[in-house]
């Protein structure tokens, strides 16, 4: 399943992310995870959070462009050449990876990576053929 | 009475010291024949027909009041060459200036226009030290832009020696002044500053280069600057004035005394109005620049609305002998037109390119520095939610196609910046498009 993750447009200043994590706060929406892809003057604040609908309105609301994209979670086993599996996958059918970043949750420490494909749904597919199933949205905001 | 600082020569004392009434029945006799040469375009055979205008009917130079205004926007309308008033086959040249939008305004020359034209910055050349022996170097792009052909052929009625460097490669342009012992440079004053700059920087000591003249135009520049550059660098800087619209340098210039540029009357009658009314104003008090080109054939151009803010000055006679009207630098435009790298740049322009890159915001501001002696020009642009991408490759494109399309319409590449929305500041409702931080201004 794909998971929705929300994307800001944010300037690269002092102060830039406050306020967004102030709206969030305020409206008790908890962040599972971010990251910041930047240059030096701007950047792309990538965010997964449970309610995405609603942090997308209120933060569209309080004046922010917020875009919704379909990322994969996949776990990473860990074992030496965990992730080398997940791209092995990748390289087969020739798929670009547009970013990736990586995380962990839960009381296992599961780490995670989160992969942005031009088509999602049919490199799903290609990852559900060779039985390496994403994590649901229900279990990561669990 | 103020000094002269250099020997006082002139290149055309017949015209430049000329009687003041002598030269007005002159300028009189000019004006109608301009009229006439004008009466051919489609412009002014309307204007003058409305305001039943026939060059007999001029019998005082008062009676330019009566004369219809030129604007950049008439120029525009009749674009591409609706003021061209000879047949092509008169014509040897034709230069263009930027316009407020992405067409420039053409202006055309005969044979005897370029021969008025390099006269006329021949005068302020000599005025300023300029002598047949000397070696000069031309550091204006030539091309379109009018500054670096109308120095060049100037300097050749002078009899001086030209380096055509023409702009940029500082390194190289500081290797020539040294090595062939340039004693006049044409410049902009900020790439001066910007040489002397260099020249600290490489070790070089005033008394190293044979350099003492410096023609400075087109753009703003104040006295501070006038001074910190003669001090860096051991020359005299003398300031003309000009524009493409009627001739290109050449309309004015400083004598030795430097108390304001003479204007070469016998060819342009400058009016300064009240920007508001049109009406002129009083003697040394501040206005708009409203010229009428009288020798020209190719383009016969009327009262031509400069847009630039000076003041004139005629009672005082000056001390070099000329007796020609003077003009203050010009301390700024009546319009939003900036002056970036000696390039004429219209927000309207910026505008136009980021209406053709499409879905960005139509607010953005534009910030002008002058970090080290270059200007610096940064354009903010506010991020619309259609055009963000979560990709930063695509924001990458977003902005060098924002970059293609600025240069290709003004020539400048500008540091261009995405911002957030609403981020850009807005006044009553109207928003800023300028801010200006390069310290020009002047009171
Ligand atoms: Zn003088």
């Amino acid at each position: 399943m794909l998971i929705k993750q929300l994307s800001l447009f944010v300037e690269n200043k002092p102060g830039s992310l406050y306020p967004i994590c102030k709206v969030l706060k305020d409206n008790n929406i908890s962040i599972r995870t971010l990251s910041l892809a930047d240059t030096e003057q701007f950047g792309i604040l990538r965010l997964l959070v449970k309610e995405w609908e609603k942090a997308r309105d209120v933060l569209s609301e309080a004046g922010f462009i917020v875009k919704v994209t379909d990322v994969i979670a996949l776990p990473v086993a860990d074992r030496p050449g965990g992730l080398a599996e997940l791209l092995e996958v990748v390289d087969k059918h020739n798929i670009s990876v547009e970013y990736m970043y990586a995380f962990t949750f839960g009381h296992n420490q599961t780490a995670v990576m989160v992969f942005r494909f031009e088509n999602p749904e049919e490199t799903l597919k290609y990852f559900h053929a060779e039985n390496i199933d994403a994590i649901e949205a229900f279990d990561l905001f669990k | 009475m103020a000094e002269l600082i250099i020997p006082n020569r002139i290149y055309q004392p017949e015209f430049e010291c000329m009687d003041r009434a002598e030269r007005r029945a002159l300028q009189l006799k000019r004006l109608k024949e301009s009229i006439e040469r004008a009466s051919v375009l489609d412009f002014y055979k309307k204007k003058f027909k409305e305001l039943g205008i026939t060059a007999d009917k001029i019998n005082s130079l008062d009676d330019l009041r009566r004369l219809p205004i030129t604007t950049k926007q008439d120029l525009r309308d009749y674009y591409p060459f609706g003021f061209f008033a000879v047949d092509r086959s008169k014509l040897v040249r034709i230069h263009a200036s930027s316009g407020t939008t992405g067409k420039p305004t053409f202006v055309g020359y005969t044979k005897n226009d370029l021969d008025l034209w390099s006269t006329c910055c021949a005068r302020f050349l000599v005025a300023g030290g300029l002598t047949p022996d000397q070696v000069t170097q031309i550091a204006f792009g030539y091309g379109l832009f009018t500054g670096g052909f109308g120095l060049h052929y100037g300097i050749e009625k002078v009899g001086a020696a030209i380096i055509p460097a023409s702009s940029g490669n500082t390194q190289r342009q500081i290797m020539l002044l040294k090595d062939a012992k340039v004693d006049t440079v044409i410049c902009t004053p900020s790439y001066a500053l910007n040489i002397a700059e260099v020249i600290k920087a490489q070790g070089l000591k005033k008394g190293d280069l044979a350099w003492k003249f410096a023609h400075f135009g087109g753009e703003q520049w104040t006295e501070e600057m006038r001074l910190k550059i003669e001090d860096a660098l051991g020359i005299y800087a003398f300031n003309n004035y000009g524009l493409s619209e009627i001739i290109g340098p050449g309309v004015s210039g400083e004598c030795a005394a430097r108390t304001g540029m003479h204007i070469q009357e016998d060819h342009f009658l400058v009016e300064c109005l009240n920007p508001e009314t049109l009406e002129p104003v009083a003697e040394g008090e501040e206005g708009e620049l409203v010229i009428t080109a009288l020798s020209k054939e190719a383009c016969p151009i009327i009262r031509y609305r400069t847009r630039d803010l000076s003041k004139l000055f005629w009672s005082e006679p000056c001390p070099c002998g000329r007796t020609t009207m003077r003009m203050s630098r010009v301390k700024g435009r009546t319009d939003d037109m900036m002056i970036i790298r000696g390039v004429n740049v219209f927000p309207s322009q910026v505008e136009e390119a980021l209406m053709k890159v499409g879905g960005i915001a139509p607010h953005y501001l534009i910030e002008l520095y002058r970090p080290g002696n270059l200007d610096q020009a940064v354009v903010k642009i506010e991020m619309l939610p259609e055009t963000f991408s979560d990709k930063m490759d695509e924001l990458q494109k977003l902005k060098n196609s924002i970059d293609r399309e600025i240069s290709a319409i003004t020539g400048i590449h500008f540091d261009i910046q995405l911002v957030a929305p609403n981020s850009l500041e807005r006044t009553g409702g109207k928003a800023k498009h300028v801010a200006d931080y390069r310290g020009l201004k002047i009171d």
